[in-house]
């Protein structure tokens, strides 16, 4: 498992190398993090030369913010391969500190983007069944081939409907008033198992109010380009054709502090150096995460996360 | 009684769902890419022995189930209800035919019994792994056969049936594993 590791780092360097793609470092610790109300990030202090009384810092939970700046800054297309951190996940696919694949093409859409992880994917996984072609499906088919219904107008009501008719009842305490929450459990228990059993899956075009950093294409219903990639039911990658819009950046940011403040969780100080880069001019790209160490499962045939990490949470 | 945060679900914790008391068999955390994490459990209905799946939201908490394994001795049935005893403090509870169940034709006066309480009351009896028995009716064996292959039924002192083989005899006392309903041995007085 080391050795493969190992080799994959290599490969991976590799198959950016011959792409002119430059491996870059961002830090680690941050005096913003994701404000993304279902990701927590870790928080420390640093006291010391400058700061008498504590900066406040946190842990990454994804090189995106600076890998941004750099990318305004003209760098170019860039990866990363960082380890990053989130708070209160741990279970059979999630690990509080785990390793990211990050890296960004400048001029590529999401299609483009996609087909080049796939590439990488093929290039890292040596299983036969992958030699098919990869399948492109938007969230709309997704949604309309396993659950017979249309994600971007169904209402509440209707989802809800949806989710009664399923095996698996809906978890007590469901909003009434937003449908993402329903999508979002439709989507993991009823739709993932079933995604990427033979091949690779991308799904793309998310529901504009699931953009995350994503651009918004306006149109009826607007449309997120965002995209996921899954195999064997589970996600190994998110990626975006980025947001470059400095203003629609920090109404995001806002209405995310606003959902946090909703739910009782202390609002995260807005990345202010990754507004000025974008009001500074982000050159047109496309980012994606990819989670190598679920890859890594994959690959190997493991069931848990921990079986390819040398030390899992249990064992730190 | 406490409340569990989904954080703390793991397999035997027993809580309360839909007003009656579940253990959890499985738990698994589940986090989309995007919005809220989940816990997705199967759950077993301690008065049914019933699995069944639910989800519950990452961070919400749970009324935890008051429910207790105890060892009691039985003391006697009459009809309606079965009594038992708690061996120090005396305590006596009667368990109803509905709880009891198949369990009944293994409850012997004095036996010690694994009692489950939910808020006090019996909801699972499980009698002994092996009880000791006398044989109150069976065929008389055929003559000559002392240790053959065939079985019979035999009729114990509680009325429960059991296949025995052809030498054990009316009046005998026999160990039966009451998980499987199976003769064991003959037991010397």
């Amino acid at each position: 498992m080391l050795r493969l590791r190992a080799r994959w780092l290599a490969r991976i360097r590799a198959f950016f190398s011959a792409r002119d793609v430059l491996e870059v470092e961002t830090p680690t610790l941050s005096s913003a993090g994701t404000t993304d109300p279902h990701i927590h990030s870790f928080a420390t202090a640093y006291s010391g030369p400058g700061q008498r009384h504590g900066q406040r810092l946190y842990l990454h939970s994804s090189p995106e913010f600076p890998m941004k700046r750099l990318l305004a800054a003209g760098s170019g297309c860039i990866y990363q391969i960082a380890k990053v951190f989130r708070d209160g996940e741990a279970g059979r696919y999630h690990q509080p500190e785990f390793t990211l694949l990050e890296w960004y093409r400048v001029g590529f859409d999401q299609h483009r983007l996609m087909r080049e992880v796939a590439r990488l994917v093929q290039d890292l996984l040596d299983q036969p069944s992958l030699l098919q072609d990869p399948e492109y499906l938007s969230y709309a088919a997704i949604f309309q081939r396993h659950l017979r219904i249309d994600p971007h107008r169904a209402t509440v009501a209707q989802l809800k409907t949806c989710a009664a008719a399923q095996d698996l009842p809906c978890p007590p305490g469901m909003p009434e008033d937003d449908v993402d929450p329903w999508l979002h459990w439709l989507l993991s228990h009823c739709i993932e198992p079933h995604l990427g059993r033979d091949r690779l899956t991308f799904i793309y075009d998310y529901p504009a109010s699931q953009a995350a950093l994503a651009r918004i294409r306006p149109g009826d219903p607007p449309l997120a380009d965002r995209f996921e990639l899954y195999y064997r039911g589970i996600e190994l990658a998110n990626g975006f054709h980025e947001l470059s819009d400095a203003d629609e950046q920090r109404r995001r940011f806002t209405a995310d502090n606003q959902r946090r403040v909703a739910r009782g969780l202390a609002p995260i100080p807005p990345d202010e150096y990754l507004l000025a880069a974008l009001a500074a001019g982000l050159p047109d790209c496309a980012g994606v995460a990819l989670g190598l160490d679920r890859l890594l499962m994959l690959a190997t045939d493991n069931a848990a996360l921990e079986d390819v990490l040398a030390f899992p949470l249990e064992r730190n | 009684m406490a409340t569990y945060s989904t954080n703390e679900f793991k397999s035997g914790l027993k809580i309360m769902m839909d007003g009656d008391p579940y253990a959890i068999v499985e738990n698994e955390f589940v986090k989309p890419g995007k919005g809220q994490a989940f816990n997705r459990v199967k759950v077993r209905n301690l008065k049914t022995g019933r699995v069944i799946e639910r989800t519950f939201k990452s961070g919400d908490t749970v009324e935890g189930a008051d429910v207790v394994d105890t060892e009691m001795q039985f003391l006697y049935s009459d009809g309606e209800f079965w009594h038992f005893m708690h061996p120090e403090s005396f305590e006596q509870i009667g368990a109803d035919a509905n709880t009891v169940g198949d369990s009944a034709k293994w409850l012997k006066p004095e036996d010690v019994c694994q009692l489950t309480l939910w808020n006090g009351s019996p909801i699972i009896v499980l009698p002994p792994n092996f009880v000791i028995m006398t044989i109150t009716e069976t065929d008389p064996g055929v003559k000559g056969d002392t240790s053959g292959g065939g079985t019979k039924p035999a009729t114990l002192e509680t009325g429960a049936i059991v296949k025995v083989p052809l030498f054990v005899q009316t009046g005998e006392t026999i160990k039966v594993d009451t998980r499987t309903g199976e003769y064991v041995s003959r037991v010397k007085e």
